[in-house]
């Protein structure tokens, strides 16, 4: 590039000879020169601007393409990732403790209709109830002519039922794949896992939803892909549970009762083992809930949990229990029972006259109503109140069965010392059976609260302390005289040195008053007595036995053998070994001369 | 020098071009890989669910009671009851094996000279 000199010597040389400041040439080109250099920095500067704003304007459009074409497309797995069990089934499974399928899934189709699509409706209604014999032709072949575009034809079919339907080539006949909830062991556990049924359809799945049980209870758990189908374990044992099914089943025969319940506790952790309520159902095909008549009439009720019934005298191992933590007796204070104890217009009466006296210890033995209620009146209604909570009869269980909440106990409306008198020896205080067992548990275990539960613990449970460690093992002693010479001495089991107490209440009339030849027959029993490990109740609802020429009712003769007979089938199961004595020696035997 | 530097530039953006390209494919071989194997652990989850329902379907307690009870002639299948834990002073020390004695005298290289001639063959 040329430069113009400031000074150029012939125009400088020029304005000298005329005259004029040369000065003012200079100051003109210099003028000139800014001007320029200004001129070419403008442009470059907008040349800059420029480039900047396409580059800008190339980011926004590629950003915004991308936007769009995000927001326009559909949504898809990133299948670059491989991590993680990609295909789980959408409901988990449910599992005993041992690891043994309670429930699960299974594939099956649902077959359903696009009727415009059908080519020859008649044959296909002919055809489709010759292969499920539930339908009715007529029915079929109306719904296919008529108005309807959509049938649903069955929820769900077997491999054998779709290849023929298949065989019937109908376009219009489809399949839809379904998951189907399978209880493999029947009836086995029904009440506990309660059942599934399909919640919204839709032509290519289903949900499953649970109905009742722990399938209800734990539905979301169940439901929810985070657990990557990790099972739920319950506390259950399978075995255990078939083998209390079984022997209660024929119990309740062999007593003719109605129903029967028995709820299998661990006493440490508060793990039921196993419960069973009969009669039962089929989790496969639950039954209809009753539309008329009495809930608990129908096998869907839980008469474990749900039913409350007034249990009797296996109450008074609590007020018993109480009266000893408080000091105010122990196992040998002598306690009056001359009867009838009248208190207003109520009288208290023994099933026998047991004289004038009897040590605490043999009030429970020999199942003294008025001692009872003299120990009770000791310790007064607040007191009992308060204790009973603690042992959590004031609430309905914690247990984890949407029913649970229902089993709530009936309470009197007022506590009074006649209130107080009566709840000492079970009655006028409805509970649960597993209200009971978790109570027994809390109290022989050693004094610790326990709550009952259904999941599978890992250790026992450090609840609050109820009563002392020799309160507890005042308790198991007085329980295990019960069985050795006591009302439940059919409840003795070689080597596991059972203890319990019966518990026989006449059955409340729905009109008021009790029935005179209905009972509620109940034995809760502890095993092994020095070191428990379980509590078992058993309950029958309107047992009678012919034993010795008699009809027998009461729990001694009906609940108190069944109980024992389970305890001889589960606890060998449960891997406890029977605590027989030492076998005599062999002696020295002389071999040779 | 600057031609030089044109050239390998453009030599490095067709190098780094067809590596791109190559990685491509084989992104989508691997991925093709990976729809299928989920397919077939799919597959496999759903057949190894029908097995386990089908085992314990099999092994329900009521099922084993009856076939017990079927085949109790062969088998002789009791419930487990207390009477059937024993104690160890109960079993019975094992008599130690009696052996036949054939020779009298017995040499563990008895059989060793034919051995060694088969091998040596």
């Amino acid at each position: 590039m040329i430069r113009t000199p400031l000074r150029p010597l012939a125009r400088i040389l020029k304005a000298r000879a005329q005259g004029q400041n040369p000065d003012a040439i200079e100051a003109e080109n210099i003028r000139l020169r800014h001007e320029d250099d200004r001129d070419r920095a403008r442009l470059r500067a907008e040349g800059r601007l420029l480039v900047m704003g396409v580059a800008f304007f190339c980011a926004f459009l590629v950003i915004g393409a991308r936007m769009g074409s995000l927001a326009g497309s559909v949504p898809e797995e990133p299948t670059a990732q491989a991590a993680g069990s990609p295909i789980v089934g959408q409901r988990a499974d449910i599992v005993d403790r041992n690891g043994r399928v309670l429930a699960t899934n299974l594939d099956t189709h649902s077959l359903y209709a696009q009727i415009p699509d059908m080519v020859d409706p008649a044959k296909a209604a002919r055809d489709l109830a010759a292969i499920f014999p539930e339908l009715e032709e007529s029915e079929l072949l109306e719904d296919f002519t008529g108005e309807r575009r959509f049938l649903w034809i069955r929820r769900e079919i077997s491999p054998e039922q779709m290849q023929a339907v298949h065989d019937i080539g109908d376009p219009g006949l489809l399949f839809g794949p379904r998951e189907m909830r399978l209880y493999p062991n029947g009836s086995v556990a029904a009440h506990i896992l309660g059942g599934a049924t399909y919640g919204r359809e839709g032509v290519n799945s289903a949900e499953v939803i649970g109905v009742a049980g722990v399938e209800k209870y734990f539905d979301d758990f169940l439901r929810d892909p985070a657990n990557e189908g990790a099972p739920l374990a319950l506390s259950i044992d399978l075995t255990v549970q078939a083998a209390s099914e079984r022997v209660l089943q024929g119990g309740m025969m062999l007593m003719s009762a109605k129903g029967a319940s028995s709820v299998l506790m661990d006493v440490h952790t508060g793990e039921i083992i196993s419960m069973v309520s009969l009669p039962d159902f089929d989790p496969n095909n639950r039954p209809r809930v009753l539309i008329e008549g009495d809930q608990s009439d129908s096998p869907l009720f839980n008469r474990a949990v749900q039913g409350v019934y007034e249990l009797g005298s296996v109450f008074k191992i609590f007020a018993t229990a109480q009266a000893m933590e408080l000091g105010l007796v122990n196992a040998n204070t002598m306690i009056d029972t001359q009867g009838p104890l009248q208190w207003g217009r109520f009288r208290i009466r023994d099933f026998h006259d047991y004289g004038a006296t009897l040590s605490v210890t043999d009030v429970i033995v020999k199942s003294s109503n008025i001692g009872t209620a003299r120990i009770a009146m000791m310790i007064g209604a607040e007191r009992q109140r308060e204790f009973l909570g603690s042992l959590g009869f004031l609430e309905h269980t914690p247990v984890e069965m949407v029913e649970a909440p229902t089993g709530r106990p009936l309470l009197p409306p007022n506590w009074s010392e006649i209130s107080t008198m009566t709840i000492s020896y079970g009655h006028g205080l409805s509970s649960s059976p597993v209200h009971l067992a978790a109570a027994y548990s809390s109290v022989l275990n050693g004094g610790f609260r326990v709550q009952p539960t259904l999941e599978l613990q890992n250790g026992p449970q450090h609840g609050e302390r109820v009563v002392s460690d020799a309160v507890s093992t005042a308790a198991r002693q007085m329980l295990r005289a019960v069985v050795d010479h006591g009302t439940a001495s059919f409840g003795d089991v070689d080597g596991y040195e059972v203890g319990g107490k019966t518990g026989t209440a006449d059955k409340p009339r729905p009109t008021g008053g009790y029935y005179d030849d209905r009972t509620i027959a109940t034995f809760a029993s502890v095993f092994p007595a020095n070191d428990p490990q379980y509590v078992l109740i058993v309950t029958l609802d309107e047992p009678s036995v012919e034993a010795l020429g008699e009809q027998r009712r009461t729990a001694g003769w009906t609940a108190v053998p069944v109980a024992a007979e389970m305890i001889r089938r589960v606890a060998p199961l449960l891997g406890m070994r029977p605590d027989v004595e030492t076998l005599t020696p062999t002696g020295v035997t002389l071999t040779s001369n | 020098m600057r031609s030089i530097f044109y050239v390998i530039s453009g030599l490095m953006v067709m190098g780094l071009a067809y590596w791109a390209y190559n990685e491509n494919y084989t992104t989508q071989a691997s991925l093709k890989e990976v729809r299928t194997l989920h397919r077939q652990i799919g597959a496999a989850h759903e057949r190894l669910n029908i097995l386990e329902a089908e085992w314990a379907y099999l092994n329900r307690p009521d099922r084993l009671r009856d076939l017990a009870e079927l085949n109790f002639d062969r088998l002789g299948l009791l419930p487990l009851m207390p009477d059937a834990f024993g104690r160890i002073e109960q079993v019975a020390y094992p008599s130690g094996i009696v052996f036949d004695i054939e020779n009298s005298v017995e040499v563990s290289s008895n059989n060793a000279s034919t051995q060694d001639s088969g091998t040596n063959q």
